[in-house]
């Protein structure tokens, strides 16, 4: 099998085109079967949603303007979430600079949640129920989730996979903007774009090198996040 | 002189073994009520436990931010009630501290019992516990080891070498008593203490053998014991969680753990002194005694707990103003309070007196004011801080529900039913130790005065 090359997956949300729609989310929600847990969990604190929209409001009222940040997980160099796993359910893919996350590895011991400044990763508190016709459109490349295990944003690394064995079939390096996650997919207003660092001509490359408005989130923790966020005018969300 | 110090008034032995055997067949009604009631809470507590694992850890009122609470305040609560057992027996035996012989029994039981119970909180509390053997330091069989990484290994490793080391060093001490037992009983009774007592005749090279053991096992117990509840608080130091990530949590949770162990074990020796009659033994001495290093706890609590504080409030970071906020003008408030008034005013208040500190009912009082602040204490560090965080959009708050607070309770039984189940089964009161201080000690007349006076074994 030849060598796969080294990656660094990036996201990278733009704050001024985000309008907060949540297309991001429903995408998630279906592509990584992530389960709708319903309005009475929500009003627990267990909403679980992979990729969530953050709200902020600025200014005083009337003058109040609602601030939008999408935020998923972080995909951090240096994750807090990984090292406190005692079972290796959550660690990190060298190779692709990623978080993984191993389900049937996982007992729930819920310390990578508490260590994880993002508040990104969702515990199963109950077996998941897809109602309806919410299970015919289940993905069957990723795994359903059984309750007390924690789970997280992937970057969709099913399709990651696929975009990367297709390439390997045909023999040819793999193009830019051929592996596309879910979220980004569904942006309406092309806020999200994800890339490969490490390819200096990909969008996701050209958008972070020298850009005056890129911010990391919590970037003084030193956890190094993969996820570079370019501020909105006039805002200061994120700081 | 001879009234005050238990160790000057010696009696002939078989009386003294008369003394604790005597309450162990005493079964009355009382007893098989109390039996009952707690082992019916015990079994309540698997009930709930086996439903949490049925349904998923949402019957708790676990959410999003607050992963960890009433769980992990229980495995902190009653580790911490763990250590004192073991340090009051170990440290004051290094120290050659003479009182403490007829307590050393009541509390290593304590400490057994106690980390029994916490022991079944980190598998409680996790999201899959059939699958808790994944956590144990042993490699499977792909000899694959788990994470050394993980302080929750780290946890796990230690707890389960302070748990066999206080068993042992429990029974160790205890084979004379058992032989004595055996000696004195017929019946099941006898049948049973036959096999525990693992054939103890008493010869000279047995005593010196104990001896050696005891002795050894004091000085590495020491450490263990110190390495637990330091592990155990780098479960929440190593943590980015702010209000957790403190240097000084080691030492900070060490004395929390002592504090509020000496109190429990004051509680018990007041209580098996009421319940079975062992005036004899338990005298003022010991509580005073007892009462003396509560009192220096509390002082060293309140220092650590001062300079956690005060690095914290000094630097003004936004998060930790939002949890001190929380703390002193929030909801959290009157726990906040309630803890300082229970940990720091009562204690500073009332223990330098003694009258108090010998007056049993004024110590039990005291006692079980420091048993609320320290739970309470956990209570704060655990889910309270949980709740707040770098990023204002994930804050939330964690309130109780009932299958998480009555499994708390079926614990607290856990405890109370083994201590009486085994104050039935083994001597409470290490009897040959008394009896082997009351031999090295004595009243001495030098003119008018009689002055007490100790030989040194071995010399």
């Amino acid at each position: 099998m030849p060598e796969l090359p080294e990656r660094k997956w990036t996201m990278v949300v733009d704050l001024d085109a985000c309008t907060g729609c949540s297309a991001c989310v429903v995408a998630c929600h279906t592509e990584n079967n992530v389960p709708i847990v319903g309005e009475e969990e929500v009003v627990r604190g267990r909403a679980m949603h992979w990729m969530r929209i953050e709200r902020y409001w600025e200014g005083e009222w009337p003058n109040v303007k609602a601030r939008y940040m999408p935020v998923m997980c972080q995909q951090c160099g240096n994750a807090p979430c990984e090292p406190v796993c005692p079972v290796y359910a959550t660690l990190h893919s060298e190779r692709e600079n990623l978080n993984l996350q191993v389900y049937n590895r996982c007992v729930g011991t819920r310390y990578c949640q508490n260590n994880d400044p993002y508040k990104v990763r969702f515990f199963n508190f109950f077996d998941p129920v897809f109602e309806g016709p919410l299970k015919e459109q289940l993905n069957p490349d990723v795994t359903v989730r059984s309750a007390g295990v924690m789970e997280k944003c992937t970057f969709c690394v099913q399709r990651i996979r696929r975009g990367e064995e297709q390439a390997l079939v045909e023999n040819r390096p793999l193009r830019d903007g051929e592996v596309v996650p879910a979220c980004v997919q569904a942006c309406p207003s092309s806020a999200l774009v994800f890339g490969d660092l490490n390819d200096p001509d990909s969008q996701a490359a050209r958008l972070v090198r020298a850009n005056q408005r890129k911010f990391r989130l919590l970037e003084e923790l030193g956890t190094e996040p993969a996820v570079y966020y370019l501020k909105g005018s006039e805002s200061h969300v994120g700081e | 002189m001879r009234q005050r110090h238990l160790l000057l008034d010696p009696r002939r032995p078989w009386d003294v073994d008369k003394d604790v055997l005597d309450p162990m067949y005493r079964t009355g009604r009382r007893f098989w009520m109390l039996f009952s009631i707690l082992g019916g809470l015990v079994v309540m507590w698997g009930a709930i436990w086996v439903y949490q694992m049925n349904w998923g850890l949402g019957i708790t009122g676990l959410n999003r931010p607050v992963m960890w609470a009433l769980y992990i305040v229980n495995f902190v609560y009653f580790i911490g009630i763990g250590h004192a057992g073991t340090f009051i027996s170990a440290a004051l035996r290094v120290l050659k501290i003479e009182w403490r012989r007829p307590i050393s029994r009541a509390a290593e039981t304590l400490t057994v019992f106690a980390l029994v119970a916490a022991a079944m909180f980190p598998l409680v509390h996790l999201g899959r516990s059939w699958k808790f053997y994944w956590l144990l330091p042993i490699p499977n069989q792909r000899q694959l080891w788990p994470s050394y990484h993980s302080p929750l290994l780290w946890d796990m490793t230690a707890i389960l070498t302070y748990l066999t080391g206080s068993i042992l060093f429990a029974y160790i001490g205890l084979l004379p008593d058992l032989a004595m037992a055996r000696d004195h009983t017929v019946g099941w009774r006898h049948r049973l203490y036959e096999i525990l007592a693992l054939g103890w005749r008493g010869t000279e090279r047995e005593w010196a053998n104990q001896e050696t053991a005891l002795n050894v096992f004091s000085y590495v117990i020491i450490p263990v014991m110190f390495s637990v509840h330091t592990i155990v608080s780098w479960d929440f130091a190593m943590a980015l969680q702010p209000g957790w990530h403190s240097s000084i949590f080691g030492p900070y949770f060490i004395i929390g753990a002592l504090f509020s162990g000496v109190a429990a074990v004051i509680l018990v020796l007041a209580l098996i002194r009421k319940a079975m009659h062992l005036d004899y033994f338990l005298r003022d001495e010991h509580f005073d005694g007892m009462g003396k290093f509560l009192l220096l706890l509390s002082f060293a609590w309140a220092y650590f707990y001062f300079n956690d504080y005060l690095v914290a409030w000094y630097g003004q970071a936004p998060v930790d103003k939002v949890l001190q906020d929380l703390f002193e003008k929030g909801w959290a408030a009157p726990l906040w309070f309630l803890m300082l008034f229970s940990n720091v005013v009562l204690p500073w208040l009332t223990l330098w007196s003694r009258r108090i500190r010998t007056s049993v009912p004024a110590l039990f009082f005291v006692c079980v004011f420091v048993q609320i602040g320290m739970y309470i204490e956990r209570y704060l560090i655990v889910p309270t801080t949980l709740g707040r965080n770098a990023l204002p959009f994930d804050w939330g708050i964690y309130i109780p529900h009932l299958p998480e607070t009555l499994i708390t309770v079926g614990a607290f039984a856990l405890v109370g039913f083994l201590y009486i189940l085994f104050s039935r089964i083994i001597p409470l009161i290490p009897v040959w130790e008394v009896y082997e201080g009351q031999v090295l000690q004595g009243l001495r007349r030098i003119g008018r005065a009689l002055i007490p006076t100790r030989a040194e074994p071995g010399e």
